[in-house]
């Protein structure tokens, strides 16, 4: 009796075992590496300010703890933040010599004074500028990072960074600040009584 | 539950009235403004007709300063087709076309066409469908984007785009909701009473469009005058589909889904529109719209506003053009008391203050309320949450208040729209019944606004990401072709026997 007890035990924890076994490998999840989690709260700007080619540069070099988590200006206090949370550490101040965080711009070019020289074209990082040699260039709005590297190589100067109109798309309601008012209402007595069918 | 009980109680809506969760019962404050009659009011001396009324880009115009236009001709077209035209309220002079304070929360400007009335009120050519019954559905639904129709109950979604999308996933109950739940608002009211006819009109016309198989109008049973009045209108236009629905007066029930709940039982799911269930939902001033729309080709110029509150003298219901400032509404209801302190646009639990009464009526502008100093207490400094769960009680979306607000309020906006940040209705019950005075909604508003900002930043680099990796992908490309093609050619010249003058092959084929 107590070897058909034993033998059934052993068979239904070998089957167990066999059916684990088999799970482990059927739904493996590929561990995102840390450097990815990192990319992922960056802001992709890809304008190197962190003294790397671009975001993700960056990101693999503060996990191998090589950069500090203060050196993206785009990002600001609120993504040193979030990479402090993401890495267990506490968030500290953005350093200086990587710039300051302002408005996010968009770089527009004076079509008057382009010249069609096709430098911006190849600084641009994400392939926001348009345009071809002699021909005139114009950034794509909705692509542009904001990042500035169209800048320095323009020989005529004719590209500013403006940041965009507040307009009813950029509108959003304020912070709350203090308890709303409300007119007084004065409540009917309770009808505890369900609705009936009408 | 049976598997079949959700389609059978979809279908059986309004044979029994249910109960949604929490909900509030407010005083109604609905006397003063539904004394007299609906009065039309005088044009006024210039329209400010706003070119972006619904959410999103403003539409195109298609008048110049100077020209002379008509009542019920097209001033502006929308790039968007379904959200239709923009029309002129009445016919006289552009004025100008320019940046003018649009009604809407941010006191921001919006482009808006200037209209000098020439007061004359003279119509465009209209073009009424006679036999909306015999004619294609398309049609109607071609005129009610061409009208410019939306919402009327507030939300201004273009009414064309509700009943195309409702059309798709097949309609069997129209529900006309007359449930205007909100204190003071007594518009929609008025509106039964004196123009049944035209209601039920619209409803069998929306019905035709979407070919549902019952009609159902649900008033709530405070509203007395009302329920006999449509009856009647019924039993003239003979129709037998038709079922007037009376439900308990419980704030918000007025709302799309708490009242389809009332109506059915059934709660439409997170994510999920009433169309899913076989449900539409339209406001009664909205089918009133429709009416005309289509049998008198009358374009959506005018809408009903309730101006109300103790701040004016005489509270009323006017029939107003679109475009015509606040300040005259006041001004036909006699004027300001000594002792108005604030002006909202909407009812008291989800208006908004304006910072103008020079703002024009829109669409959406269903009540005008004027505050007295005695109702604008001196605000009440917020206190800390104490999880007393009041807020959660009377919550209809049945979402805890208490969360999202210690969510949102520490940044955590992704876990806040896991709560259910988005199904709030913005109803305003948890900030009524908040023991600690935390303006729970106005968090709510910022928080979605910040998650939808999130959101589009998210997106944003995303596609900042791949377009770096494509590029810097192809500049890789271009790299490894150029130095194949140096070493096909140092390869090439090595290969080359040397020629007999002892310079390089140069030149040669």
């Amino acid at each position: 009796m107590i070897s058909l007890a034993l033998l059934s035990l052993c068979l239904f924890g070998a089957a167990c075992g066999l059916g684990l076994g088999w799970a482990t490998k059927k739904f493996r999840v590929e561990p995102t590496s840390l450097a990815d989690r990192i990319d992922q709260l960056l802001p992709q700007t890809q304008c190197g300010q962190c003294s790397y080619t671009g975001c993700r540069p960056y990101a693999e070099a503060i996990a191998t703890g090589q950069a500090e988590i203060n050196q993206c200006p785009p990002g600001g206090a609120s993504g040193i933040k979030a990479l402090a949370g993401l890495l267990g550490r506490e968030p500290m101040q953005l350093n200086p010599e990587n710039g300051m965080e302002k408005p996010v711009a968009i770089a527009v070019i004076d079509e008057q004074v382009c010249i069609g020289c096709t430098l911006c074209i190849q600084a641009c990082p994400v392939d926001a500028i348009l345009g071809a040699t002699k021909q005139m260039h114009t950034v794509i709005a909705a692509e542009c990072t904001g990042c500035e590297l169209c800048i320095p190589p323009c020989p005529v100067d004719c590209i500013v960074m403006k940041v965009p109109r507040p307009g009813w798309d950029a509108w959003r309601p304020p912070r709350p600040v203090m308890a709303r008012v409300l007119p007084p209402q004065h409540p009917l007595p309770e009808h505890d009584a369900p609705a009936g069918d009408m | 539950m049976k598997q079949d009980t959700a389609a059978e109680l979809a279908r059986n809506a309004g044979k029994r009235v249910f109960h949604f969760h929490g909900g509030l019962r407010l005083h109604h404050h609905k006397q003063a403004s539904c004394k007299v009659a609906v009065q039309t009011l005088a044009i006024p001396p210039r329209l400010y007709i706003p070119l972006a009324q619904n959410a999103g880009p403003a539409a195109q115009p298609l008048v110049t300063p100077g020209s002379r236009v008509l009542k019920g001709q097209q001033l502006a077209r929308f790039d968007e087709p379904s959200l239709g035209f923009v029309h002129a309220p009445t016919s006289g002079t552009v004025v100008a076309i320019a940046r003018q304070p649009v009604t809407h929360q941010s006191g921001l400007e919006g482009l808006c066409v200037v209209l000098k009335p020439d007061g004359l009120d003279r119509w465009t050519q209209l073009d009424p469908i006679e036999h909306w019954r015999s004619v294609d559905a398309e049609v109607i639904l071609q005129r009610l984007c061409e009208s410019g129709l939306v919402g009327l109950g507030g939300a201004v979604f273009p009414t064309s785009k509700k009943v195309d999308e409702a059309r798709k996933s097949g309609i069997h109950t129209l529900i006309l909701n007359g449930a205007e739940c909100e204190p003071y608002i007594s518009c929609d009211e008025m509106l039964m009473r004196e123009q049944p006819d035209k209601i039920v009109l619209g409803a069998l016309i929306l019905q035709r469009a979407v070919a549902a198989e019952q009609v159902i109008i649900a008033i709530e049973d405070q509203m007395g005058e009302v329920f006999s009045a449509l009856q009647a209108a019924l039993s003239r236009a003979d129709c037998t589909d038709v079922r007037l629905v009376r439900v308990t007066t419980i704030y918000p029930d007025g709302g799309e889904k708490q009242l389809i709940q009332v109506l059915t039982g059934l709660e439409v799911p997170s994510g999920c529109r009433p169309p899913e269930l076989g449900l539409l939902c339209h406001n009664v001033a909205t089918a009133a719209a429709v009416a005309e729309a289509v049998t008198e080709g009358k374009p959506l110029l005018q809408r009903i506003v309730t101006v109300s509150g103790n701040g004016v003298k005489r509270p009323s219901n006017l029939l107003a053009l679109i475009g015509t400032p606040i300040s005259n509404l006041v001004d036909a209801c006699g004027g300001y008391t000594e002792d108005a302190a604030r002006l909202v646009l909407g009812g008291p639990m989800m208006g908004y203050a304006l910072a103008s009464d020079q703002n024009p009526v829109i669409k959406a502008a269903n009540c005008i309320l004027v505050l007295s100093q005695r109702d604008v207490q001196p605000g009440q400094a917020e206190m800390p949450c104490i999880r007393c769960g009041e807020c959660a009680r009377v919550c209809p979306a049945l979402l805890l208040p208490q969360t999202l607000n210690w969510q949102i309020r520490n940044d955590l906006l992704d876990q806040a729209t896991d709560s259910g940040l988005g199904e709030c209705i913005e109803c305003g019950c948890c900030d009524y019944v908040c023991p600690s005075h935390i303006p729970l909604v106005d968090w709510f508003r910022f928080g979605k606004s910040e998650h939808n900002l999130l959101s589009k930043a998210r997106a944003q680099s995303e596609r900042a990401r791949d377009r770096f990796e494509a590029r810097e992908a192809r500049l890789e490309q271009l790299r490894q072709d150029r130095t194949r093609r140096m070493n096909e050619k140092k390869q090439a010249l090595q290969d080359r026997p040397p020629s007999p003058d002892g310079a390089p092959g140069r030149g040669q084929p």
